[in-house]
């Protein structure tokens, strides 16, 4: 079990405008300004969860997770992780997760795979058994079979990321950190990774907390999400919540063969029309005062029309509306 | 120990994947440590002597820096290259490890290429022994070896409290490359030649001529007193702060972050 | 509508901002001032000792030996050849040279002007404290000023200095499109640079046969030209013979890097990498 409480952590950084006039009087007199990467943050994660944890860049994601893996003290605060502190037992702590930091490598470059695990299994003081038996089952998850006796450089950044997981999985932690592990993937390696994530968590019960920008990954993985900004935690929950409670709206384009006018209900806007005489038309309808189907029907009344769609509000549109409500 | 070796064997064999380049910097950094032997050699055949050494004697105190110092940097050199692991974030993935950390610095880069200034001492030593005015008893090469080991130990010192600096500073610090790399150049010659307020500063500050000037008189010079040839244990009292100053950057590093 | 762009405006613009990001590590500036000034002490203290063991047997005299130390000190930032930026490198080995292939500058004068503004910056940055402290010590230790037509010929021939040194330090950048891994190359080179540019003697301290070899190979205009130029040991004929291997060497070695680059750029196209 996680538990993080009221935990406070503040950086001081420098700064200066550009210029050599301003470079050189830097020389001498530095301006500073203090960043308050966390504040007050606490939530708890049961074991077993899967947890998404989003917000913007520099929003004090990277430092919370940090801060659980024990390679950062806080200023104040509580953070006890299955009883554990993680910066002050931090031999201990780190025994029992496993990180993935997306865009850095824990293998060695010019050595093949095996011989990185090899290592890291000295490093953990894994029994042998254990080691075996965790190796074999993470080669057939992840498919490795044909990689593991290639250096690392040699494989494409897919490969490497299904390596790079299955190295801090070999000593079985109870938790699993995963800093955006499917930055500049494709899409084919990404679905890879998702489902072993979803697997690993249903089949051995491994607690998951995620960051990532990727919104598929929100939507494929994680049941409940922390978002996170400026510092603060915005909100914490499930994401069908995230979605009827944000944003009601969603968008219906239509393609007409001619454009026509109308008086537009209470609740719905043309946010876009595109050609000259006849084309696309985008609207937008808050469905708490005209439903989806009622919109259609009125605009076929109206107009001939010969495609349809509608489109739910998607993950990235949601987080720019938190973002925009809480001004980050 | 056995992950160290785990390590040892994986560096090794990672070097040996670009083997030209591994042999040019062998020979790279056998003509650096050769060409500062060819320095003294020009410099003698000049001047014949200075402050009353002669060559032989300079060899044997360039020898035994160059030995200490090769040693450690096989070993400890991971921390030269420290301001990278702290930028690229090597150190947090350090951090999430389950072992102490110097163990797994000083474990994340092994000098290979350094043997060949080993080499090199090595081969000034076997030139200097015989011919350096010294009559070698047991005592005298139980000395000689306390210096090679305890200057082994000070340079080490030295490599990590230039690694603490840069958990104080982003920027790359090398004010300790006097100590490290200068003791190097400059502990080619006893230390006495650069005047007594130096020699007491090494002395007693950093701790180089104790396993170098000192017990090397006591070598050369049978009427010296007998405690110059224990200053070399003197010098790992130097570990005692060194660590405190680790200790210290570490928690430093915990609260700042990158 | 067509601009003409001045070709030389894109180089000054990335001069500026090689400048300024050098002048950004204040701390860093200040422990290496430190640095070069305890070591040129230390030098200034073993010649010293040489010296007093045999003053006949110096082949210059002892305050233009001083000064030839501290000036080395001061623009040390120029004069290091191991100093050298390690992007290009990484750049080439990570195959990320393809960024710098689709932008319209030469690459040869991108990094040419790139490495001098790293030198310069830093040697800039560093040189004002240090010459101030070794003007102010005692004779016979001191800074000597010479009169402003030696500055002048120093400033000259430390530029050519500057302008040869990059030269050199590009062959071996672009030696590592073939070698990928340079490490080796690059210590074994910067190294022998080092010892016969006059870095770690000068000159006049080699044996005198060979003295007259080092004389015409390029890396006597790497250190020791301006250096002895500077501290009055060089005069004459034999100022006028160093300044023109600098010029020769500095052609020759150019001549030869966007060549080469431009094979090696062939070469990189047709892997496809």
């Amino acid at each position: 079990m996680i538990e993080v409480e009221h935990l406070c952590k503040t950086f001081t950084v420098s700064r200066r405008d550009a210029g050599i006039r301003q470079a050189v009087s830097a020389l001498f007199r530095r301006e500073t300004e203090k960043i308050r990467a966390l504040d007050d943050v606490s939530f708890r994660i049961e074991p077993g969860e899967m947890v998404g944890y989003i917000g913007p860049n520099g929003a004090g994601k990277s430092s919370t997770i940090k801060v659980m893996s024990g390679i950062l003290t806080p200023d104040s605060g509580v953070c006890r992780i299955n009883g554990l502190v993680p910066w002050k037992q931090r031999k201990e702590h780190v025994r029992r997760i496993g990180v993935v930091f997306g865009q850095r490598s824990q293998l060695w470059w010019d050595i093949p795979v095996i011989d990185s695990f090899m290592l890291l299994k000295d490093i953990y003081r894994t029994p042998d058994a254990v080691f075996h038996k965790n190796l074999s089952q993470l080669t057939e998850m992840l498919s490795l079979q044909e990689i593991l006796r290639t250096p690392a450089r040699q494989l494409s950044l897919g490969q490497r990321m299904r390596c790079e997981i299955a190295a801090s999985l070999l000593h079985e932690p109870a938790v699993l950190f995963l800093d955006e592990p499917t930055i500049g993937l494709d899409a084919a390696s990404k679905l890879a990774v998702r489902d072993f994530i979803c697997q690993l968590n249903r089949e051995k019960g491994t607690t998951i907390i995620l960051t990532t920008h990727d919104m598929q990954d929100i939507e494929a993985l994680a049941g409940r999400i922390i978002l996170i900004g400026k510092g603060k935690i915005l909100m914490d929950g499930d994401i069908e919540d995230f979605r009827r409670q944000l944003s009601p709206v969603r968008t219906v384009t239509v393609s007409v063969r001619k454009f026509a006018d109308m008086v537009l209900p209470d609740g719905v806007q043309l946010v876009q029309k595109q050609g000259e005489t006849g084309g696309r038309m985008i609207f937008t309808t808050d469905t708490g005062k005209v439903a989806v189907p009622q919109l259609i029907g009125l605009l076929s009344e109206k107009l001939e029309m010969y495609d349809l769609s509608v489109e739910n509000v998607s993950m990235d549109a949601l987080v720019l509306s938190l973002y925009r409500k809480y001004q980050i | 120990m056995r992950l160290y070796f785990h390590y040892l064997s994986l560096h090794i064999r990672e070097r040996m994947e670009y083997k030209k380049s591994f042999l040019l910097n062998l020979m790279g950094q056998f003509l650096g440590s050769f060409s500062a032997f060819l320095v003294i050699w020009f410099m003698f055949a000049r001047f014949h002597s200075v402050k009353g050494f002669t060559f032989s004697q300079v060899l044997l105190s360039f020898s035994v820096v160059l030995m200490a110092f090769s040693l450690s940097e096989c070993f400890f050199r991971g921390f030269d290259t420290f301001s990278t692991m702290i930028g690229n974030g090597e150190f947090d993935r350090i951090l999430v490890r389950p072992r102490n950390t110097v163990f797994l610095v000083i474990c994340s880069k092994l000098q290979l290429d350094r043997l060949s200034r080993m080499l090199q001492a090595a081969v000034m030593l076997g030139y200097a022994l015989p011919r350096c005015g010294v009559e070698w008893t047991l005592p005298r090469i139980g000395v000689l070896v306390m210096m090679i080991g305890c200057g082994m130990a000070v340079f080490c010192c030295l490599f990590i409290c230039g690694a603490t600096l840069c958990f104080f500073t982003i920027e790359s610090i090398e004010v300790i490359n006097i100590f490290t790399d200068g003791a190097r150049e400059f502990g080619a010659y006893p230390f006495a030649v650069y005047g007594k307020g130096i020699l007491r500063l090494l002395t007693f500050v950093v701790p180089l001529a104790c396993f170098q000037y000192w017990p090397m008189m006591w070598l050369i010079d049978p009427e010296s007193p007998v405690f110059y040839a224990f200053c070399p244990i003197f010098s790992l009292l130097f570990i005692i702060p060194v660590s405190l100053l680790w200790k210290l950057g570490v928690k430093k590093y915990c609260s700042t972050g990158s | 509508m067509q601009r003409t762009y001045p070709q030389w405006r894109q180089y000054l613009t990335l001069f500026k901002i090689r400048f300024i990001a050098g002048l950004q590590y204040r701390a860093a500036a200040l422990a290496g001032i430190m640095t070069q000034f305890a070591w040129g002490g230390m030098t200034v203290l073993l010649y010293r000792a040489f010296y007093l063991a045999d003053p006949a047997a110096f082949p210059q005299s002892f305050e233009a030996m001083c000064s030839y130390i501290w000036i080395q000190q001061a623009f040390l930032a120029i004069f290091m050849v191991w100093g050298m930026d390690p992007e290009p490198f990484n750049l080439i080995k990570s195959g990320d040279i393809a960024y710098e292939l689709c932008r319209p500058v030469s690459i040869y004068w991108m990094w040419f002007v790139k490495s001098s503004a790293i030198r310069l910056a830093k040697a800039v940055l560093r040189c004002m404290p240090l010459l101030i402290f070794a003007l102010l010590l005692p004779e016979p230790y001191r800074l000597i000023l010479p009169d402003a037509g030696r500055l002048l010929l120093f400033a000259v021939s430390v530029l050519l200095a500057l302008v040869n040194i990059v030269a050199f330090t590009l062959l071996i950048y672009i030696s590592t499109f073939y070698t990928l891994d340079s490490t080796g190359l690059r210590s074994l080179l910067s190294t022998l640079a080092e010892f016969l540019s006059g870095g770690l003697i000068p000159l006049p301290f080699f044996p005198d046969s060979l003295q007259r070899v080092l004389a015409l190979l390029p890396f006597a205009g790497m250190e020791n030209t301006p250096l002895q130029l500077y501290n009055g040991t060089l005069t004459g004929s034999q100022a006028a013979f160093g300044i023109g291997m600098q010029l020769l060497w500095a052609a020759v070695m150019i001549g030869t890097g966007v060549v080469w680059m431009r094979c090696a750029l062939k070469n990189v196209v047709a892997q496809g990498g």
